[in-house]
């Protein structure tokens, strides 16, 4: 029966190969494509509205405290970026927690993700939880959290503090980002280091680093850009320290000075600039790889 | 000998450090909070531990109205940024040529290279009263003529559907992209309908991402106090508002510690049924 409709339905489409029914379908693939790229490019343009925005108001002439309305061309912002008092101390923070963060991070992630991708041990699932269970906490309960510490062992909160809140959420990102490279990379590489008298260690050094240079450089790239960023947990326990985002916080009720949206606008350009090399020379890998 | 004890000790060796921090910036302080939320009295007349189970019952009823507010618009939230990813991730995944696929990639990730709170305050802009979106909307007769857009509900959820759309566009995207293409012809070759192959191979196919994108999307939505705070009015305070004003405003630890609790234990739940829905969805799929 099923197949006897199936029959009497495909039919009509198979004895008349060229003609409208056939036609008909390659039009409606036209539509579907150019609906749905009609849709991609309105997501892109929602993606993109706010960004306009920032850009387009640090070149804004504000008269009064608040940078809402667009009331004329000015450079003055771009000249003098760090006219607002606090704003540069704040970024210099900024850039500072990010790096050293960073720096640990990596250190201490790269190790987990190796012990976890080529070592067997009892526990080993757990750990590969536990690592996992910051990124799936919401912010607001790991700042709560560390505070409370904090607090209950009398330590005061400040650069210190954020330093430390920072390396926990990125430690996980780092474990989770170098365990892919790790998963993907040829063993017996490694292994035929070994077997030619290599210690664990020039193995690692002369094998294994390159191989997982990529990995480790997006898995830096985004816990800098993480720690740049953060507000919520460093909200918590920042004491009387500023960050970027947290002199914007502070600035958000009296108005955010055009600065912040220099400042910001420079961010995305060194981060374009960065992805655009990262582009050039995973382009340059590929052509090579080949001739290799 | 020597060295086999060595290569017993070296993945410890290797954990050890990370572990230890997490250890004590992450565990201890998830119990640490457990303890504080047990706990009884004022910061004028001093705190201790008494299980003071009270802590929770006083959160629940003082908060209940925030917690669903939370639920509801990390809800809304994680749709609208499902419906709005998920034809632009099939694209790049299906449609786009192979030079253009990274570009439109990237071009999903770099609006997220300029800070969290500057994005939203530009949305403060953009959602202003005398801007051009309210503008248009009240031309349109969408929004009354005194109607806002800004410090509304349909503000937060833009906002808080904003700021984590890649955490849904990604996952969806590496999920289309894994599915064999081979798969959807011989479903078509087989008489199934474009839709149906949509239906019952594509969609089955990209589960893993959805399910992935939805948690990184509803996780972060249902804790954040930004959007609201900005965005919004106390009327459209959500949980991590109340959590965070209790805690650095108010002092008041014990009962924020407890809604912590209350705001992860909905968390697991939500991520156990959803396992258990879209487990059971992919059984019931595989049997037809």
């Amino acid at each position: 029966m099923t197949t006897a409709s199936a029959e009497a339905a495909r039919t009509p489409e198979v004895s008349t190969p060229a003609t409208p029914p056939r036609f008909s379908a390659r039009t409606w693939e036209r539509i579907r494509t150019g609906g749905l790229a009609l849709w991609s490019g309105l997501a892109l343009l929602y993606l993109f509205l706010p960004i306009f925005i920032v850009v387009l108001f640090s070149f804004n002439d504000p008269k009064g405290r608040f940078n809402y309305t667009w009331e004329g061309f000015t450079l003055d912002h771009w000249k003098h970026p760090f006219a607002v008092e606090g704003l540069e101390t704040a970024v210099a923070n900024s850039i500072e927690i990010a790096l050293i963060s960073t720096a640990i991070a990596l250190v201490l992630g790269t190790g987990m993700a190796m012990a976890l991708v080529r070592y067997r041990f009892r526990g080993r699932g757990a750990v590969d939880l536990f690592t996992f269970l910051p990124l799936a906490s919401p912010e607001v309960v790991l700042g709560a959290a560390l505070l409370a510490l904090f607090l209950t062992m009398n330590v005061a909160t400040g650069f210190v503090t954020i330093v430390i809140a920072h390396v926990m959420f990125n430690v996980s990102y780092v474990v989770v980002t170098v365990k892919a490279r790790l998963e993907g990379m040829d063993r017996h590489i490694e292994e035929a280091a070994m077997d030619l008298g290599a210690t664990e260690w020039t193995t690692f050094r002369k094998i294994t680093l390159p191989l997982i240079a990529p990995g480790l450089a997006a898995a830096g790239l985004l816990a800098f850009v993480l720690s740049l960023d953060d507000f919520v947990i460093t909200n918590f326990n920042a004491g009387e320290t500023q960050t970027f985002p947290l002199f914007i916080w502070g600035a958000a009720r009296q108005g955010v000075p055009p600065q912040v949206n220099v400042v910001a606008t420079a961010l995305l350009l060194v981060a374009l600039a960065l992805m655009a090399l990262n582009l050039l020379v995973q382009r340059r890998r590929a052509a090579a790889a080949p001739a290799t | 000998m020597s060295l086999s004890r060595r290569r017993q000790l070296l993945p410890y060796l290797l954990l050890a450090p990370g572990l230890l921090w997490l250890a004590i910036f992450f565990l201890i302080p998830a119990l640490n909070q457990l303890n504080v939320s047990l706990w009884s009295g004022t910061p004028e007349t001093g705190q201790s531990f008494d299980w003071n189970w009270s802590n929770y019952g006083e959160a629940l009823s003082d908060y209940h109205q925030h917690i669903i507010r939370s639920l509801l618009y990390a809800a809304a939230a994680t749709l609208l940024a499902f419906v709005i990813a998920f034809p632009l991730a099939y694209f790049i995944a299906f449609k786009a040529s192979p030079r253009l696929k990274p570009l439109l990639l990237l071009l999903i990730i770099l609006p997220f290279f300029t800070s969290y709170l500057v994005r939203t305050n530009a949305w403060q802009t953009i959602l202003a009263d005398d801007g051009w979106i309210v503008n248009s909307l009240q031309t349109v007769g969408v929004v009354g003529d005194d109607g806002r857009l800004l410090a509304t509900a349909t503000a937060v959820i833009t906002g808080i559907t904003y700021n984590f759309l890649p955490f849904m566009a990604l996952p969806l995207y590496v999920s289309l992209e894994k599915i064999d293409k081979r798969l959807i012809e011989a479903a078509t070759d087989l008489y199934a309908g474009r839709f149906t192959a949509f239906r019952k191979v594509t969609v089955p196919l990209a589960l893993p991402g959805i399910f992935a994108g939805s948690l990184l999307t509803f996780i972060p939505a249902v804790g954040d106090f930004v959007n609201a705070e900005l965005l919004g009015t106390p009327r459209q305070y959500m949980i991590g508002n109340v959590i965070q004003s209790k805690f650095l405003r108010v002092q008041d630890y014990p009962e924020a510690a407890a809604l912590s609790f209350v705001l992860m234990a909905l968390i697991l739940v939500g991520v156990f049924a959803y396992t258990r829905v879209l487990g059971r969805e992919r059984l019931t799929e595989a049997a037809l």
